[in-house]
């Protein structure tokens, strides 16, 4: 301490370069840049003496080799005789289904427990509680272990008769069975009615709302985009001659063993590896997501609940109109990177035969041995896919933002 | 500041780091280090195996330890990495293991584009397919519209689609990244067959909860043989790899075994005299001492030994000779000759 | 009021408190506020009752009432032998315990991985408990000596004890040195990047924020698969990294940027005057964040730091889908066996597991909440 106290006392201010806050400054980032450049160099050389030592052949030419091996699942069209880069866009839209459904399943159920968790009532707030405690503090790999080979087991078998809910949808070890819409022709016209529904009834809803805030008179937004959205297509149906029919699953109880059961390829199948790595992920992330849910409605000040309660507003809409618009400023970043942390996680179905992009990704690894194109590719892939999440929450999070008047 | 980051890491790398030194001496390298180290499966009875005690077992450990003993004259003198299937070619480039002994299959694309020499066979292999019984299926044709479970990154996932695409019969495949994971879910009823290597499938089947009530197809629909492997670029190496596994058929063959290797020593027939080493100089030729394959046999014992201990009929695998006997015994192992 | 104060029949005295009706008091008013206040409350709580009995009842049956508690081997286990629907099997956990705990380190050796415990024991517990003084000689010990007694300890070599290779650890050993080395290590590095993320130099600041958001863009087992098998391509030819090295590489950086998030919190949450204060005394940089900073950033984040602790711990079982016999990963190859294989095996197997990673996970949060509190009373502005 003596000596700085010199230093400071006894030098006139800009005594040396040493001691300008800028040139040091430029020295480090200097230092630091040569550094990084350096390791980078020397991890691309070391690679590439590494391959060309070996005799490893390296590039994307593999892309377009034929894959051979089949995938249980694809909403494109694939068979074996597709190519790997087919194969690995077959993974990468595996991974965006069930994210994306993970997401939707996890914000309800984190939603709903995150409430009950502040319920008034005892029982539904220790059972939240539980819930939260025990998923949260068990590894996601064990709990979708869990799903998969406990419920896989407690389902009856393929070839049994199916739990059936209305005679519609069926359940088995095959996974969940479901009629499938057939579109014949002129079905688009009713597609066409639908998509125009929802525009009319968002336009309604705009101008009602522009009304309420002119005049003070409201408008029945709710039963009429209901009528629209649901109504348009009705008609549209009907009028053009009922177009879109269901296929209905097909349960054959006769003949060869291996035939019976539910016919591959009629009606809507969801395998059991997508309905456990969902329950999984969304039950996780929900336990967090309602934390996060509880946090953000209790920093919502105690008076808003009150106000609204002297202005008569019943409990349910205090909720809805006053609580959680409120909550949800403080609620959506940590969100954000809740789902995101679900996206991620979602590369954990390579462990229970989930064909998804780490899963696909690891199989063309194995088949052409090109590791490097194949982990940059799940990288640039997740990256992406990161990215866009943070971007579209992000710009959801500014409009949800606080608008000061 | 990140700049600190780097040396904290280099030297946290020097600290644990193995240097393994350059291509061209791997025996120079092994005999220096005083081990074999060797890439094995992570677990498959049979092949290679830990027990709760972690002590490997498995006719692909056997053939590391033959190759230590002919190096050391130690079967001991050897440490087994387990790999996955997919870390197991870049552990071998890497130069992290010696040897691979894994029931890795030999094909075209691993010999050539990988930078790998198979050393030869140690077990003929086929892909085959496991039912339960109780489907009252016979044959594999008849599977059309079954659900196959298997292991990703495999060639049977491969031989499997041009099968069932072949035969035009229509199959669901769910593909699983390990085998206990395959064996669970096939267990559960999620498939109907298991397919595997066949050997794979009575080892697994030990594992299943009624392993009476499953039966093993009589179809091989693929060619597996499955060998140790080593880095392309050392033809010592390569040829130590090699011989270690001709020696070890040689030696049933000729009648050799652990047994009677000491009293073989002194017998008159010259092929003997060569294999073991009374006659000629066949080993230090190999860089081995001229011993080599009475230090094997000794340790470890022939083929057939082997064979025996680990898969054979009187193991819970209870696997028959088949192709994997000798050639005059009507199977194809046939290993060329000592002189 | 004078005028009616003779009036007889006004009573002087104060009549007693009755005591308020049974329905409102205790237990029954209890249940009546918190329970049964309305229709739909009354509704709710038997639908949680419901929830509660049809999701405990099965895992109490399956834990404790239909457990066989004795045995040698499958027989014990099956329903058939029993004659009874069969629960958890627990003398199989019983036989594979030493297992799950040291993996295959060798058994006579296994003394090494107690005392490495133990260790680790007496220097975390007084850590954690505030009240306990000499922090800064503990934190030493407990950053810097205790992990090169532990590694020399566990890998062996020094001191006529024979080398334990990587590949022989497994188990709960595995788990918790992947975990504590990876929050160990990236710590440091997670303090130079929040610091990079927050320096005036643009390049520094570019550079940490690629690297941030890079590990935190990706998956940890895209890390993991990297870390094993694209790793060795990197490295000059015939220099080679242990497996459980290369995998505690991956989750340390992977970590660090993480831990770098948790610090800026902290960092950010310290008033400009703190950084104003010290560069007013003169203080360099390193000085101001040694002396001034840090201390009180690091204060605060302390239940942060935590909680990326528990989730890497949680993330150590992902270890296993690169082949390392991690605590799960030990329970999943114990399946293999055939001398305990039974129906109810791999249940019975995941539900250790679980009972595990949850108590240490559970404690980490409870502790975590606990220091949020602390702090709170000092820190609340």
């Amino acid at each position: 301490m003596a000596v700085q106290e010199q230093d400071l006392v006894g030098k006139p201010p800009r005594a040396s370069l040493v001691n300008d806050p800028k040139v040091r400054g430029l020295f480090y980032q200097v230092v630091l840049v040569a550094a990084v450049v350096f390791l980078g160099w020397e991890i691309v050389h070391n690679t590439i003496v590494n391959l060309e030592k070996r005799n490893i052949s390296s590039g994307f030419d593999f892309l377009s080799i034929t894959a051979g091996f089949g995938i249980i699942q694809s909403v494109i069209d694939y068979s074996e005789t597709a190519s790997y880069g087919r194969a690995l866009m077959v993974g990468v839209y595996n991974t965006i289904i069930v994210a994306f459904v993970g997401i939707i399943l996890a914000t309800i159920i984190g939603f709903i427990v995150g409430v009950a968790r502040l319920s008034n009532n005892w029982v539904i707030s220790k059972l939240a509680y539980c819930y939260i405690e025990i998923v949260r503090n068990i590894p996601l790999l064990l709990q979708i272990f869990f799903w998969y080979f406990a419920a896989l087991r407690a389902v009856p078998d393929a070839r049994e008769e199916p739990l059936s809910l209305f005679g519609v949808v069926f359940l088995n070890i095959g996974g969940l069975w479901a009629p499938k819409p057939i579109f014949e022709s002129g079905s688009s016209i009713v597609v066409a009615a639908l998509i125009a529904g929802i525009v009319i009834a968002f336009i309604v809803k705009r101008w009602a709302h522009k009304r309420q805030m002119a005049t003070g008179e409201q408008f029945p937004v709710f039963w009429t985009a209901f009528g629209l959205i649901i109504g348009l297509p009705v008609i549209a149906y009907l009028v053009t001659g009922m177009p879109i029919s269901l296929e209905h699953p097909e349960f054959v109880n006769e003949g060869p063993i291996l035939r019976r059961g539910f016919q591959i390829g009629i009606g809507t199948n969801v395998i059991p590896e997508f309905i456990a790595l969902l329950l999984a992920l969304s039950v996780y992330t929900a336990s967090f997501i309602a934390e996060i849910v509880r946090a953000g409605i209790q920093a919502v000040s105690h008076g808003q609940t009150e106000a609204a309660h002297a202005l008569g507003i019943r409990h349910g809409p205090t909720l809805r109109l006053v609580i959680i618009p409120q909550a949800m400023r403080v609620i959506i970043p940590p969100l954000t990177s809740q789902y995101l942390n679900l996206t991620k996680n979602s590369s954990l179905a390579v462990a229970i035969a989930y064909p998804d992009l780490v899963s696909v990704g690891g199989t063309v690894l194995n088949q052409t041995g090109q590791a490097i194109e194949v982990i940059g590719i799940w990288m640039l892939v997740y990256l992406s896919l990161s990215l866009a999440t943070s971007a579209f929450m992000n710009w959801y999070n500014q409009r949800m933002a606080l608008v000061e008047r | 500041m990140k700049t600190k980051i780097l040396p904290i890491l280099l030297g946290a790398a020097m600290g644990v780091a193995a240097t393994t030194g350059a291509n061209a001496a791997k025996l120079d390298d092994v005999k220096a280090k005083g081990f074999v180290q060797c890439g094995v499966s992570q677990g498959l009875p049979g092949f290679s195996n830990p027990d709760s005690d972690g002590n490997w077992s498995g006719i692909d450990v056997d053939y590391c330890r033959a190759l230590a003993a002919a190096i050391f004259d130690d079967p001991q003198a050897v440490k087994f990495t387990p790999l996955s299937a997919k870390e197991r070619f870049t552990a071998l480039q890497s130069g992290e293991v010696d040897v691979l002994s894994r029931n890795t299959t030999w094909t075209a694309t691993r010999d050539t584009g990988l930078g790998l020499n198979f050393a030869g066979v140690n077990y003929y292999d086929g892909q085959g397919f496991m039912v339960r019984k109780s489907l009252g299926v016979t044959s594999a044709l008849e599977l059309s519209g079954a659900r196959v479970c298997t292991n990703t990154g495999t060639t049977t996932e491969l031989n499997v689609a041009d099968y069932f695409r072949a035969n035009n019969m229509p199959y669901e495949i769910v593909a699983f990244e390990k085998a206990d994971e395959v064996v669970q879910a096939y267990d559960a009823k999620r498939c109907d067959v298991y397919t595997t290597d066949a050997s794979g499938l009575y080892a697994q089947r030990l594992k299943l909860t009624n392993p009476g009530e499953h039966m093993v197809l009589p179809e091989i629909i693929s060619k597996e043989p499955l060998g140790p492997v080593v880095q392309q670029g050392d033809d010592q190496w390569f040829n130590i790899a090699k011989w270690t596994l001709f020696a070890m058929v040689n030696a049933e063959e000729l009648g050799v075994t652990s047994a009677n290797v000491e009293e073989m020593k002194g017998s008159d027939n010259p092929s003997i005299k060569r294999l073991l080493g009374t006659e000629g100089a066949y080993g230090e030729d190999m860089g081995l001492s001229n011993d080599w394959v009475v230090r094997i046999v000794k340790h470890v014992g022939n083929y057939g030994e082997t064979f025996d201990r680990n898969v054979g009929p009187d193991t819970p695998l209870g696997i028959s000779r088949g192709l994997n006997a000798l050639w005059s015994n009507g199977g194809i192992q046939y290993a060329p000759p000592v002189r | 009021m004078t005028d009616m104060t003779d009036l007889s029949y006004v009573r002087t005295t104060e009549a007693e408190a009755k005591p308020a009706p049974v329905s409102t008091t205790g237990f029954i008013g209890w249940m009546r506020r918190n329970l049964f206040s309305s229709i739909p409350n009354t509704i709710l709580t038997l639908i949680g009752i419901w929830l509660a009995y049809s999701i405990f009842a099965p895992l109490i049956n399956f834990a404790f009432v239909h457990a066989v508690w004795t045995g040698d081997n499958r027989d014990a286990c099956l329903a058939q032998n029993v004659g009874r629907e069969v629960g958890a099997c627990w003398p199989y956990v019983e036989a594979y315990f030493p297992q799950f705990i040291y993996g295959r380190y060798p058994v006579e050796e296994r003394y090494r991985v107690d005392i490495v415990y133990l260790l680790f024991a007496l220097l975390i517990v007084p850590m954690l408990i505030p009240s306990v003084p000499a922090k800064r000689l503990n934190g030493l010990l407990l950053l810097v000596a205790f992990p090169i007694v532990a590694f020399f300890l566990l890998v062996g070599g020094v001191f006529g004890l024979p080398v334990v290779e990587t590949s022989q650890w497994g188990g709960l050993l595995v788990t918790l040195v992947i975990a504590v080395t990876g929050i160990t290590a990236s710590l440091p590095i997670g303090i130079l990047l929040a610091l990079g993320r927050r320096s005036d130099m643009p390049i520094v600041r570019l550079l940490s924020i690629i690297f941030i958001e890079f590990w935190r863009g990706v998956p940890l087992i895209t890390v993991l698969f990297m870390a094993s098998v694209m790793l060795p391509l990197f490295l000059p030819e015939g220099v080679t990294f242990d497996k459980l090295m290369r995998v505690l590489i991956g989750v340390t950086l992977f970590s660090s940027a993480y831990m770098a998030e948790v610090v800026r919190g902290g960092l950010q949450a310290i008033p400009k005057g703190q950084y104003e204060g010290a560069q007013a005394l003169g203080l360099r940089f390193w000085q101001m964040m040694r002396l001034i900073i840090l201390p009180q950033a690091l204060k605060l984040v302390i239940p942060g730091i935590v909680g990326t602790f528990i989730g890497l711990f949680k993330d150590t079982t992902l270890v296993l889908i690169v082949g390392m016999f991690d605590l799960l990963g030990q329970v999943q190859s114990s399946f293999t066996d055939p001398t305990w294989a039974s129906p109810s095996q791999s249940h019975t197997g995941y539900l250790f597991a679980a009972a595990i990673f949850w108590v240490f996970c559970f404690g980490m949060s409870r502790y975590s909440l606990f220091m949020e509190k602390k702090l709170h009373t000092g820190h609340k502005r």
